[in-house]
């Protein structure tokens, strides 16, 4: 994000606000912002969803091609995930190469979906050693206003969940659904001086001194975390925030499992 | 293999039922997007297209200032999910070029001469690709440049006309624009008549080419239509639903 500043008036309220439990949408800091979203909206797409976490608006599609697996993983399919945050989801992103930040949020999104195992890779072998299937995520942002990792895990694991596997295109039999397992979810809070806040918006995160990332599996464990920012945390600070985050994540899935 | 698919039904009608000169169904809606200065997104067929814009903003950069008039730059894009092949991220040679001429089509109609030094930034992103991107790109954008509010004497109308079976027809959807013979994108600012884009390529006669110009310009016109009633549908007022206080105001 260059070139994007806040007042430091702004970003005072923001801790003030904080400081007795408010946020400036009226939230409470252990509070998501209200989820819509819309499934397999992009025909071309082996799978899609468009997510809306308050007004960060994210849309992710899956494409799936025949490719050669990697030597010391012969008989697997691969996973690649890239993010693009364009100019028109904010005036401070720029067109061009993947910026650190782009890469940051595809790798994480990307670690979260791996770890869990949610994807059943063996069964994306076509012929052990000579052909697998690829599966492509491609996350796009269209509108920020913050969190950009926890809405794209929640619009990757949604596209992954109704994503088919396009065979009868390549002559390799019938068609199927991408074979998932799981429901890896993220929570993703800031730190602004000694405060949490869950689901930063845009104003919040560019107040924060530190951004914390975990990825939850159904069971309630962590597949996954990420520290940003120069910010750091407590051992008490970690422990209340994978509490929150495991809170928060169960009622999500099972919204999520429920079609809600 | 190619000449055994029929586009054209022995009822004269094409392989989505439409006849030769219908387009298929649009949709356009201007102010969607939130942090840009205007937006605008369009359904045309399964084209699905978003179009951001920002500025006019100081030209970076400093070496693309122009001291007399604002530069118009274009960023077209196809989404990596937006085709059945997936595109691989980042600019390639079509969208570069595309992204050139809908830039110079729009500068055209944006009074660039009142923004000295400045920049008129147009983001189009396709979502989904239906063939007729391009068109439904700049009929998109200048949309979303008028919903910025940056001055301008007209909108770009966009709309392609071809060939497929020997026959001119109207908006080349995916299939025919694949096995056609002719495809003829063009932009026309339908108050003046003048044509700020035009492209062709495959084989078309003298007479078949004046056919499918004019097929072309008068859909274009249509297609004005549509996008004047977005922005009318975005910004109208309706004065009998306001209190006589406001009203008066």
């Amino acid at each position: 994000m260059k070139r994007t500043i806040i007042p430091e008036i702004k970003k005072e309220m923001i801790y003030k606000l904080a400081q007795r439990d408010c946020r400036e949408d009226d939230r409470s800091p252990v509070e998501s912002r209200p989820l819509t979203y819309e499934i397999n909206t992009i025909g071309t797409a082996e799978g899609s969803a468009r997510v809306k976490l308050g007004k960060t608006d994210v849309l992710v599609g899956v494409k799936l091609q025949p490719g050669e697996p990697y030597p010391d993983k012969p008989n697997q399919g691969v996973l690649m995930t890239g993010c693009e945050l364009k100019p028109m989801a904010h005036p401070g992103f720029e067109s061009g190469a993947p910026s650190e930040e782009s890469i940051e949020i595809a790798r994480v999104v990307d670690r979260g979906i791996r770890e869990s195992k949610m994807i059943d890779m063996e069964k994306l072998c076509i012929e052990p050693g000579k052909k697998i299937w690829m599966v492509f995520l491609d996350i796009q942002v269209i509108n920020y206003d913050g969190n950009m990792f926890d809405a794209a895990t929640i619009a990757s694991v949604l596209a992954l969940h109704n994503a088919i596997v396009p065979a009868s295109r390549f002559d390799l039999g019938d068609d199927f659904p991408v074979p998932v397992a799981c429901w890896p979810l993220t929570t993703t809070f800031i730190k602004l001086h000694d405060l949490l806040l869950v689901d930063p918006t845009l104003n919040e995160e560019l107040s924060a001194d530190l951004r914390f990332t975990v990825s939850i599996d159904d069971n309630g464990d962590f597949r996954a975390m990420q520290k940003g920012l120069k910010g750091s945390l407590t051992y008490d600070d970690v422990i209340r925030a994978l509490d929150i985050a495991q809170k928060l994540t169960l009622g999500m899935r099972s919204r999520l499992i429920k079609g809600e | 293999m190619t000449d055994n698919i029929k586009l054209i039904g022995k009822d004269g009608l094409r392989l989505d039922g439409r006849k030769a000169d219908e387009l298929r169904p649009i949709k356009i809606q201007a102010g969607v997007l939130d942090n840009a200065d205007g937006s605008a997104y369009l359904e045309w067929g399964n084209n699905k297209v978003l179009v951001a814009v920002y500025g006019p903003r100081e030209a970076q950069p400093k070496y693309l200032q122009n001291p007399a008039k604002a530069i118009v730059q274009v960023t077209y894009n196809m989404a990596a999910f937006s085709s059945d092949e997936r595109v691989r991220p980042g600019p390639n040679r079509r969208a570069t070029e595309i992204s050139k001429i809908t830039a110079e089509a729009l500068e055209n109609v944006i009074l660039t001469n009142q923004f000295p030094r400045a920049s008129i930034d147009v983001y189009i992103e396709v979502i989904e690709a239906d063939a007729g991107t391009r068109c439904a790109g700049l009929t998109a954008a200048s949309v979303a440049v008028a919903d910025a509010g940056i001055p301008m004497m007209n909108m770009v109308s966009s709309c392609a006309a071809g060939k497929i079976d020997g026959q001119i027809v109207l908006d080349l959807g995916k299939k025919e624009d694949n096995f056609g013979q002719a495809d003829l994108p063009i932009g026309l600012v339908a108050r003046t008549g003048e044509i700020v884009l035009l492209q062709m390529d495959g084989h078309l006669t003298q007479d078949e080419f004046k056919t499918a110009l004019k097929m072309a310009m008068e859909a274009c016109k249509h297609i004005h239509g549509l996008q004047q009633e977005a922005l009318r549908s975005r910004y109208a007022v309706n004065f009998a639903d306001m209190d006589d206080g406001e009203a008066e105001q």
